[in-house]
C-alpha cells in the first residue's frame, strides 16, 4: 500500500512502449475487422492505451494530474458505450446483423 | 520490475486475443482480461485508486453492456457474428499498417536511442498525497478543486448520453421498413 | 518486488491466508446448514438431521455427494466458458476476504498479530470491484449452456446486478463520507463512539436491500426463478461445478452481511474491546449472525418481485432515495465542520 512512496522501477518509456503497442493493435482491430462490437472494443482498446501513458507521465512528472485526465477518459468512454451499443442494437434490429458493411444507408 | 513486465505482456497477449478470436463473446472476455492486467499497470504506477476504478468501471459496467449486448443479440459464432478476417485490403488498411508501421519505428527509435533524461523517474506525488492525508483523498481534491469545471462537463455529458440511449432504445420511435420490431422481448 | 522480504513475514502471511480460507469455506458449508435448519423451521419442518449430532455433519455429506457427481458438458457449449463460469462465480467471492478485518490488532506468540490478510487504502472500493467481476460468472454460466432458460438467467442477472450495484455503491457513500476513508479498519475505528448505523438509517436499509439483489436472493432471485426459468443460469450444472456455484452464492451472503456489520455496526467495537482485544471477533460474530438470519428469514417469508417491478425499485426508488441521503449527509458535515 505504500507503493507510491516507492521510486519508480521501471523507465517510464516502458510504459510508453506498452501503451503505443496497445494503440497499435487496438487500431488495426478497428482497420481489419467488420463486427461492429469488435470495432468498439477495439477503440477502448486504444482508449485503454492513452490511459496508461496518462499515468505513467503523471508518475514521471510526479503530479496527479494525469490520473485526473484518465477519469475523465472513464467518463467519455462510458457515454460512448451506451450511446453507441444502442446505436448497434438499433442497426441490428433494422438489419439483422452487425456487420459493418450492412450499416451503409446513408450510401448514395 | 518484473511484475510490470509480466502484467504488460498479458495486456498484449489479451489485446491480441481481442483482436484475433473470431467470436465476439471472446473478444470481450478477453477484453475484460486485458483491462484488468491495465488496472495491475496502474497498481505498478502507484494509481492504486485508479486500477480498481477502472475494475469497476470498465471491467464492472462497460464491459458488462457489451457481454450483455452481444448476449441480446445472442450472436454466435458463424450466425453472423463471425466474420472472416481477410476482407478486402483497401486503401485504408495499407495506410493503417503504414501508421502503425511508423509508430512502432518510433517506438523502436526512442527506446534505443532515448535520452537518459527521459528515463530516469522523478519521486511520484507523495507530497501532494501526504498534504490531503491520502491517495484517493488527494484525487479527491484535484477532481473537485482544480478540474471541477471539466468534471461538471463530464457530467452534463454523461446526462446527454444517457438520454440518446434511451431515446435511441425506444421501441416505438423506431421507423423501419417494416420489420418486426418486436423480435426479442424484454428478458 | 517481493524479494527483501524476510522469510518468516512469508510465512506469517500464507498460513494467515490458509486460516482464513479455512474459516471461510467452513463457515460457508454451515451457512448452508444454517440456512436449511431456520427455513425448515419457518416451514414447520426440522431440517436435516440424520448426518452427525443434530445433522451438524450435513455439510460434509454434502460436499461429498456434490463431488462424487458426474459432471456433464451439454451438447453445443462453449466448453471453455463453461467452465470458466463456475470459476469466476466463485473465486471472486473468496477474494473480497482478504480485505475484510474481523478484530483489532492482537498480540500473540509474541508478536502483533493483524486480523485481516491487507488494509488496503481502498479496500471498499476493492469489493467492488470484485464483486463486479462476480457477474462474469453468471454470465459466462448463462452464455456457455446453450440452454434458452440459462441464457435468460445470466441476462436477467447480469441487468440486475448493475443496476443494484448502483444502490449499493450509493448506500455506503455516505458512510465513505462521515469516515473521510475507504479503508474498512479506518471505517470501524471512526464507530468507536457511535455505530454509522444510528447516522446512517436509511443507507443502512438500502445497503441491506441492494445487497440482497446483488446477491441473487429472494425477494430478489430472478436470475434463478424456479417456476419459469428451471434453476436460471445453472441449470446445465452438475456435480462440483455446480457446487461452486453454490459456494460463491453462499460466501457471497456472508461477505455482504460482514459489510453491513463493518460499515453500519461498528464492526469489532462492543464494550471491554479496548481492554481485551481478543473480544473484537467475538463481537463482530455476534453481529453478524442476525444479518445472516434476516437473509434467510427474508427466502423463508418473502415472494419474489416481478421484473419490471425488480428494475422499476432498483431505478426508480433505490437511486433517487440513494442520492437524496448523499445530498443530506454532506450539507449535514458541510454545516457541523464548520
Amino acid at each position: 500500500m505504500n507503493e507510491s512512496v516507492l521510486p519508480m522501477l521501471v523507465p517510464v518509456a516502458w510504459y510508453q512502449v506498452l501503451a503505443a503497442v496497445l494503440f497499435a493493435i487496438g487500431a488495426m482491430g478497428v482497420l481489419f475487422r467488420r463486427n461492429i462490437l469488435v470495432i468498439f472494443m477495439c477503440v477502448e482498446l486504444m482508449l485503454n492505451a492513452t490511459n496508461i501513458a496518462f499515468v505513467a507521465f503523471a508518475r514521471h512528472l510526479g503530479s496527479l494530474d494525469g490520473q485526473i485526465i484518465v477519469f475523465f477518459v472513464l467518463a467519455v468512454a462510458a457515454a460512448e458505450v451506451s450511446v453507441g451499443l444502442a446505436i448497434i442494437i438499433d442497426v441490428f434490429r433494422k438489419r439483422g446483423t452487425v456487420d459493418l458493411a450492412a450499416a451503409n444507408i446513408l450510401k448514395g | 520490475m518484473w511484475i510490470f513486465f509480466l502484467l504488460a505482456l498479458l495486456v498484449v497477449a489479451g489485446a491480441l486475443a481481442v483482436v484475433l478470436l473470431p467470436n465476439p463473446i471472446h473478444s470481450a472476455l478477453m477484453l475484460v482480461f486485458t483491462l484488468m492486467a491495465t488496472a495491475g499497470i496502474f497498481l505498478t504506477l502507484g494509481a492504486q485508486f485508479l486500477a480498481v476504478i477502472q475494475v469497476i468501471v470498465y471491467a464492472g459496467a462497460i464491459m458488462v453492456l457489451f457481454v450483455f449486448v452481444i448476449m441480446l443479440l445472442n450472436l454466435r459464432a458463424g450466425e453472423g457474428g463471425e466474420e472472416s478476417l481477410h476482407r478486402k485490403t483497401g486503401l485504408g488498411q495499407i495506410l493503417g499498417i503504414g501508421l502503425a508501421a511508423l509508430l512502432m519505428l518510433q517506438i523502436g527509435l526512442l527506446v534505443l536511442t532515448g535520452k537518459p533524461s527521459l528515463l530516469k523517474s522523478i519521486h511520484p506525488a507523495a507530497e501532494l498525497e501526504a498534504q490531503a492525508g491520502g491517495h484517493s483523498q488527494a484525487i479527491g481534491l484535484l477532481l473537485y478543486g482544480k478540474y471541477l469545471l471539466p468534471f461538471e462537463v463530464a457530467s452534463v455529458l454523461l446526462l446527454v448520453a444517457i438520454i440518446g440511449a434511451v431515446a435511441l432504445s425506444r421501441r416505438h420511435l423506431v421507423i423501419g421498413p417494416g420489420r418486426d420490431e418486436s423480435t426479442e422481448e424484454v428478458p | 518486488m517481493g524479494v527483501g522480504l524476510p522469510m518468516d513475514v512469508v510465512l506469517g502471511v500464507v498460513i494467515k491466508c490458509l486460516v482464513f480460507f479455512f474459516i471461510v469455506v467452513t463457515a460457508v458449508a454451515y451457512m448452508v446448514q444454517f440456512e436449511r435448519k431456520v427455513i425448515a423451521h419457518i416451514q414447520s419442518r426440522i431440517g436435516p438431521s440424520r448426518v452427525g449430532p443434530m445433522g451438524l455433519l450435513q455439510p460434509l455429506a454434502d460436499a461429498l455427494k456434490l463431488i462424487s457427481k458426474e459432471t456433464i458438458f451439454p451438447r453445443g457449449a462453449d466448453k471453455v466458458l463453461y467452465l470458466l463460469g463456475p470459476v469466476f462465480a466463485s473465486a471472486p467471492a473468496f477474494l473480497s476476504y482478504a480485505v475484510i478485518p474481523v478484530g483489532p490488532n492482537l498480540s500473540m506468540f509474541g508478536q502483533e498479530i493483524t486480523l485481516y490478510l491487507a488494509d488496503i487504502n481502498v479496500a471498499l472500493l476493492f469489493i467492488f470491484a470484485v464483486a463486479s467481476i462476480n457477474i462474469y460468472g453468471v454470465f459466462l454460466a448463462g452464455w456457455s449452456s446453450n440452454n434458452k432458460y440459462s441464457l435468460y438467467g445470466g441476462l436477467r442477472s447480469s441487468a440486475q446486478m448493475i443496476s443494484y450495484e448502483l444502490g449499493m455503491g450509493l448506500s455506503v457513500m455516505g458512510v465513505i463520507m462521515l469516515a473521510g476513508s475507504f479503508s474498512l479498519v479506518d471505517i470501524v475505528n471512526a464507530q468507536a463512539k457511535m455505530p454509522f448505523l444510528l447516522l446512517q438509517p436509511v443507507g443502512y436499509l438500502m445497503f441491506l436491500i441492494a445487497g440482497l439483489a446483488e446477491i441473487n436472493r429472494i425477494p430478489f432471485d430472478l436470475p434463478e426463478a424456479e417456476g419459469e426459468l428451471v434453476a436460471g443460469f445453472h441449470t446445465e450444472y452438475s456435480g462440483m461445478r455446480f457446487g461452486l456455484f453454490f459456494l460463491g452464492e453462499y460466501a457471497n451472503i456472508i461477505t455482504t452481511s460482514c459489510i453491513a456489520v463493518l460499515l453500519f455496526w461498528g464492526g469489532w467495537n462492543g464494550p471491554g474491546v479496548t481492554q481485551y482485544p481478543w473480544l473484537g471477533p467475538i463481537w463482530f460474530t455476534i453481529k453478524l449472525v442476525p444479518h445472516l438470519f434476516f437473509m434467510v428469514w427474508t427466502r423463508g417469508t418473502l415472494p419474489r418481485f416481478r421484473y419490471d417491478q425488480l428494475m422499476g425499485f432498483g431505478w426508480k426508488v433505490l437511486l433517487p432515495i440513494g442520492l437524496a441521503n448523499i445530498l443530506i449527509t454532506g450539507l449535514i458535515i458541510a454545516l457541523t465542520q464548520r
